[in-house]
C-alpha cells in the first residue's frame, strides 16, 4: 500500500486523542494532511464525515471517513501492514493490551475528569475525594504494568512504542501542564514510580515529543477550561 | 486444547454476550456463576484489578472485560467470524459498539430518573439514540451483522430481552413498533437465532431481580 493513499486526520492541537492518532501515523511513517478544526466553529467537512458525535479526531482514508481514536488506532494497525506494529500478534497479548488501554482510558480519564470538574467547582471535598480515585486507579494500573515491565524500567529504542503506549502518553503526557496549571501532582514519582518513568520515556521519542501540545499553551488553555466550561469534555 | 472457563453472572448481559460468543464459535466451556455478594477467590485472582465479571479463563490466560474478551474470542477461534473481513468495515462495526457503550449513561438515565421531568428527558434521549443506531447502524439489514449476527448484535443484544423489562419497570415504552419499526424487527429477529433462543435468562426471574437492584448495580456485573 503506498502511493494511491489519501490520508487526513481532522484534528484539534490539545486533544489527547487526536494526538495518539497523529502518533501512530508519525511511527508507522504515514504520509498525511493535517486539518486543525476550531471547536467551536467546526466546519462542513468534520461536521459531514462524523454527524453522529461531530468531533476530532476523524481519519479520511481514499475519503472514507473513520470517527473515534482507538477505533482508528486499529484501522491504521490494519490497513498499513508493513512497518512498525502497535500491537501484539498473539491474542492474548492484545487482550491484556486492550483490556489496560480500557482500564487508563475508561476509570483513570474518567477519574481524572470528574476531578478536574470539582477543581473548576471549588468544591474542596469532592476534589480530593476524585482526586483519590485518580491515584487508586493509578495504583491499580501500576501494579498491573509490573507484568508488562519486569526489570522496572521502560525505555523505547528505535520508536518501537505500541497502542498502550500510545494510549498512555496521550493521556498523560503533558501532566506537567496540567499539573502547572491545576497545582497539584498526577503523575507522582513518589506514587507510582513506574508510571512516572514510564510517561517520561515516552516523552522522549520522537514522535510522542513532536506531537506534544506546548506547555504554555496548555496551561492557558487548562486554566481558561476551569474558569470558564467545567462540563467541558477534552475531546470535543 | 487448553480448557475454557467462563467467571459469569446469571442476570448480566455482558456475560451473556461472552456466552453467546462461545457458542456461535462452538468452544466447550465450563460455566462458573459468580455470587457478586461474595466473589470467588477465582474471580479476584483472575481480575485483580476490577474483580468483575464476565472472566474468560483459557488455560493459564485470564481475559476480562466483556468487549475484550469477545475480540479475544474472535481472534482465537477465526471461523464463524464475528467481525468483517474489511478494515473499514471493521472500523464501522467498532465504531457503533464504542456508541452503544458509551451511550450507557443515557440509559441509566432512563431506568434511574427521579423526577417526571427528568424523565421525561432521559426517554426522549432514549429515543434519539435508538434512531440514530436504527437508522444510521441497522439501515435496512437483518442483523446489525448483515445476514448473520455479528460483534455488534451480541453487544446491543441486551435490547432484545433486558430492555423491555426496564421499561415495564420504568412505566415507559419506547423500544415498539410503530416508533423504531426496523430496530424493533431487529430484537424479535435476533431472539429467534437459536444460540440466542436458547441462551437468555428467564424472564420473570429478570423482571424479579431488577425490581429489586438500581441500575447502577449494572456496572458491577462487568463493563
Amino acid at each position: 500500500m503506498g502511493e494511491e493513499n489519501k490520508v487526513t486526520l481532522y484534528g484539534m492541537w490539545a486533544s489527547p486523542f487526536v494526538r495518539r492518532v497523529e502518533i501512530t501515523l508519525k511511527i508507522k511513517g504515514i504520509p498525511y494532511e493535517y486539518v486543525e478544526e476550531d471547536l467551536r466553529n467546526k466546519s462542513q467537512l468534520l461536521l459531514q464525515y462524523n454527524p453522529v458525535h461531530k468531533k476530532v479526531p476523524v481519519l479520511v482514508h481514499n475519503g472514507k471517513p473513520i470517527a473515534e481514536s482507538l477505533v482508528i488506532l486499529e484501522y491504521i494497525e490494519e490497513t498499513w501492514k508493513n512497518g512498525p506494529k502497535i500491537l501484539p500478534e498473539d491474542p492474548y497479548e492484545r487482550a491484556k493490551v486492550r483490556f489496560w488501554a480500557s482500564f487508563i482510558q475508561q476509570q483513570a480519564r474518567q477519574s481524572l475528569f470528574d476531578s478536574l470538574v470539582s477543581a473548576a467547582k471549588s468544591s474542596g471535598e469532592a476534589h480530593e475525594k476524585a482526586m483519590k480515585e485518580v491515584f487508586e486507579k493509578l495504583t491499580v494500573f501500576e501494579e498491573g504494568m509490573k507484568d508488562f515491565f519486569p526489570s522496572g524500567t521502560p525505555h523505547f529504542e528505535d520508536e518501537n512504542i505500541g497502542f498502550l503506549d500510545i494510549v498512555l502518553c496521550s493521556l498523560f503526557g503533558h501532566h506537567k501542564a496540567q499539573e502547572e496549571a491545576l497545582g497539584l501532582k498526577i503523575i507522582d514519582p513518589e506514587r507510582h514510580p513506574l508510571v512516572y518513568s514510564w510517561v517520561t520515556a515516552l516523552n522522549e521519542v520522537p514522535a510522542v515529543k513532536e506531537s506534544l501540545p506546548p506547555h504554555d499553551k496548555m496551561v492557558a488553555l487548562i486554566q481558561f477550561l476551569r474558569r470558564n466550561a467545567p462540563h467541558r469534555s477534552s475531546e470535543a | 486444547m487448553a480448557g475454557v472457563k467462563l467467571l459469569g453472572f446469571w442476570a448480566s448481559p455482558f456475560s451473556h454476550r461472552v456466552i453467546w460468543a462461545l457458542k456461535l464459535k462452538g468452544v466447550s466451556y465450563e460455566y462458573i456463576e459468580e455470587d457478586l455478594s461474595n466473589k470467588s477467590q477465582l474471580l479476584i485472582h483472575n481480575n485483580p484489578a476490577d474483580k468483575q465479571i464476565p472472566v474468560l479463563i483459557h488455560g493459564d490466560k485470564a481475559v476480562a472485560e466483556s468487549l475484550v474478551i469477545l475480540e479475544y474470542i474472535d481472534e482465537t477461534w477465526p471461523h464463524n467470524p464475528l467481525l468483517p473481513k474489511g478494515a473499514y468495515e471493521r472500523a464501522t462495526a467498532r465504531f457503533w459498539i464504542k456508541f452503544a457503550v458509551e451511550k450507557g449513561a443515557t440509559f441509566y438515565a432512563f431506568y434511574n430518573s427521579n423526577t417526571g421531568e427528568e424523565q421525561e428527558k432521559a426517554t426522549k434521549e432514549t429515543v434519539e439514540v435508538l434512531k440514530i443506531i436504527e437508522e444510521e447502524a441497522l439501515g435496512d439489514e437483518k442483523f446489525f451483522g448483515g445476514e448473520d449476527i455479528g460483534l455488534l448484535d451480541l453487544v446491543l443484544g441486551w435490547f432484545a430481552h433486558w430492555f423491555d423489562i426496564i421499561e415495564e419497570l420504568v412505566g415507559v415504552k419506547v423500544l415498539d413498533a410503530s416508533k423504531l419499526p426496523r430496530l424493533h424487527a431487529w430484537t424479535e429477529n435476533f431472539k429467534e437465532v437459536p444460540v440466542i433462543k436458547e441462551n437468555l435468562p428467564d424472564r420473570s426471574k429478570l423482571l424479579a431481580y431488577f425490581k429489586h437492584k438500581y441500575f447502577a448495580h449494572l456496572p458491577s456485573l462487568d463493563n
